[in-house]
């Protein structure tokens, strides 16, 4: 009958197909293991992948330069460091779901954290491995304004008067944005002597200020900049220096508040990958080198907090002493923020809901 | 068996073809789908019920299920027009617009946000125009609408203007020969002809826009109950690793889309069959 021979026919032609794929993912497996095998061999070169975030872009796009000199100097082989960039959240995810990077240098430490939960690539000591709780560089949240400061924005509490826009993305999909909040919410408890309800309110005045929840940093910035929404932007130091530069001097001033958070963008070499690369010294020497003096200028230079306290002093002009608690010691880690702030029926939710259903 | 097909088609091929459609249509849509409805089953129903459920995921359907079916309702009046226009008359320049239309399939939904938030925020070329009158387009419901309804554009014009250019003028002469007035033309004769494409063009504008994310995160300006869609509440779930949460949410719009689009078809097979 004809329908049977079409569906053996097309049954055969399946099976035909499928031993054609195998073999194309045969040939494909193959030719990976010859490109690795060789990559492996070659000694004169090595080939790092650092998963970063968004702003530090420029920064490794120099960093990579200085640590290729200096490897080259000391092992004769040198060193191409490849960057990805994008989101801190998306890109520990990018991290689970296998990307084979050597190094990962997000923007919190809770995406790293992620990292060792989830996939099992490194410790869970990962933090304690090098100094400064993995965090070469630092920076602090900071509040940004439009030329001559129209609204007198001083400090936080500026932010919870009537009549002021606040231009802050989403802490739910930015992790930038969370440091934003618990910025925030550390001032709060500063002020009212711990009181968590009256710090509560405080920050729900805020968010009630807040016209757009961008979804990422990326676009908050292109609100408050090209968009001239809001009188004020929170933002991390690093971005707020880099929008003063690249957008015009003069257009904008960054108010530095009385007291803000540590903000700590942690690095670390990704065990399980580079054990099965084979790229264990170098990866682990890229990230040591952060800590040497001229890393920590270049860090400077890119507007990061130096780690190191003598050289951060020299650049006293551009990043003013200010009293910068940690999140260990206010909210008890990441995790712990995540957990009460920020997951769903947390805090945050707890107060927009409040403020757009009222 | 009765009906058996003729003894030798005038291009073989049926079994090698729909090897290739089986395939094709498992890699690229069925494995993924599958695996994805199939690690929404790995939660209880307790949990999948409470994350479909919540009061901001609830409000955000609202506003992306009838968002959507608002611009697709837009784009079927003016998709109609725009392929009747492109297909009717001759005009300068009338390539040059049966080009753009494809515009938004092409532009990155990104930049179509951007660029729309650069029109209609109160600062914006149109927007600030807009804001004496108290009209506010960006960072509204009705920001949301115009991003949905420029993306889905394409979808009704181009499913219309092929069935357009097949019908005849002649018909319309005839009609209008026997007596019919214009108005009775256009509902007897036309109409009726090209329902089945205004369907197709109409489901896939709705489906596209059920699913849009990029240009609309922009305009939108996000805030829960009011101006945040379904596909961004999904993102937030999978930024807090909660891939349960964003597989049931993902899933509920799934199922709904899923049977808006039998109803549409069901529709467009009773149209063909009446009209037929």
């Amino acid at each position: 009958m004809r329908t049977i021979s079409s569906s053996t026919s097309s049954s055969s032609s399946i099976w035909q197909l499928s031993k054609l794929t195998g073999a194309v993912l045969l040939a494909g497996a193959v030719l990976a293991v010859t490109f690795s095998t060789t990559a492996q061999a070659q000694s004169e070169s090595v080939e790092l992948l650092n998963v970063s975030y968004d702003p530090t872009r420029e920064f490794y796009r120099e960093y990579n330069e200085l640590f290729d000199e200096f490897w080259q100097a000391e092992h004769g082989q040198s060193v191409t460091a490849r960057q990805s960039h994008g989101g801190s959240g998306s890109q520990g995810r990018a991290i689970i779901d296998g990307i084979d990077a050597d190094v990962a240098t997000l923007a919190l430490a809770y995406d790293i954290d992620a990292i060792h939960e989830r996939a099992d690539l490194i410790p869970q000591d990962w933090q304690s491995r090098l100094p400064n709780n993995s965090s070469p560089y630092t920076s602090t949240i900071v509040l940004l304004v439009r030329e001559g400061n129209p609204k007198n924005i001083q400090d936080w509490d500026d932010l919870a008067q009537e009549g002021i826009d606040v231009i802050t993305p989403n802490p739910k999909t930015s992790g930038g944005a969370r440091w934003n909040f618990l910025a925030l919410w550390g001032y709060g408890l500063e002020q009212f002597d711990g009181d968590e309800q009256q710090t509560y309110d405080f920050v729900r005045q805020v968010y009630e200020n807040v016209p757009v929840l961008d979804s990422g940093a990326r676009g908050a910035t292109n609100t408050f900049v090209q968009r001239r929404i809001g009188d004020v932007f929170i933002a991390w130091e690093n971005e707020a220096f880099l929008s003063v530069e690249q957008l015009g001097q003069g257009e904008y001033e960054i108010i530095v508040p009385s007291q803000s958070i540590l903000a700590e963008p942690p690095v670390t070499v990704l065990d399980a990958n580079v054990d099965r690369k084979g790229t264990r010294e170098v990866a682990e020497a890229y990230l040591e080198h952060l800590y040497t003096d001229e890393a920590q200028h270049l860090a400077a230079k890119h507007y990061y907090r130096p780690s190191n306290q003598e050289i951060l002093a020299e650049y006293s002009d551009e990043f003013p002493a200010l009293d910068l608690f940690t999140i260990d010691e206010v909210f008890g880690g990441w995790q712990e923020a995540q957990q009460r702030f920020f997951n769903d029926g947390g805090v945050f939710d707890d107060i927009l809901e409040a403020i757009n259903t009222q | 068996m009765s009906i058996t097909p003729a003894k030798r088609r005038v291009i073989p091929g049926f079994g090698l073809t729909m090897g290739f459609t089986l395939l094709y249509m498992g890699l690229v849509f069925l494995i993924p789908v599958g695996a994805f409805l199939l690690y929404t089953t790995t939660m209880s129903w307790d949990t999948f019920w409470s994350a479909v459920t919540q009061r901001q995921v609830v409000a955000s359907y609202k506003l992306s299920f009838g968002g959507s079916l608002i611009a697709a309702t837009i784009n079927l009046v003016f998709g109609a027009l725009v392929a009747w226009v492109l297909v009717r008359y001759r005009f300068p320049g009338k390539r040059l617009v049966d080009a753009l239309v494809d515009l938004p399939f092409a532009l990155p939904t990104a930049v179509a946000g951007i660029a729309l938030v650069t029109l209609y925020a109160s600062t914006g070329w149109v927007g600030q125009y807009l804001d004496v009158f108290g009209i506010r387009i960006a960072y509204t419901q009705l920001g949301v609408v115009i991003a949905l309804t420029y993306i889905g554009l394409p979808f009704v014009v181009r499913t219309v203007q092929p069935v357009l250019e097949d019908l005849e003028a002649e018909l319309e002469e005839a009609s209008a020969s026997l007596g019919a007035d214009r108005l009775t033309t256009i509902r007897r004769v036309i109409f009726p002809a090209l329902f089945p494409a205004l369907l197709t063009g109409y489901a896939l504008a709705f489906a596209r826009a059920l699913g849009e994310y990029g240009s609309v995160v922009f305009i939108s300006g996000n805030l829960p109950f009011r101006t945040e869609i379904t596909p961004l509440l999904i993102v937030a779930k999978a930024e807090q690793y909660d891939y349960h949460g964003a597989a049931a949410i993902g899933t509920v719009m799934l199922v709904a889309a899923f049977l808006m689009l039998l109803v549409i078809n069901g529709l467009q097979w009773w149209a063909s069959r009446r009209h037929g």
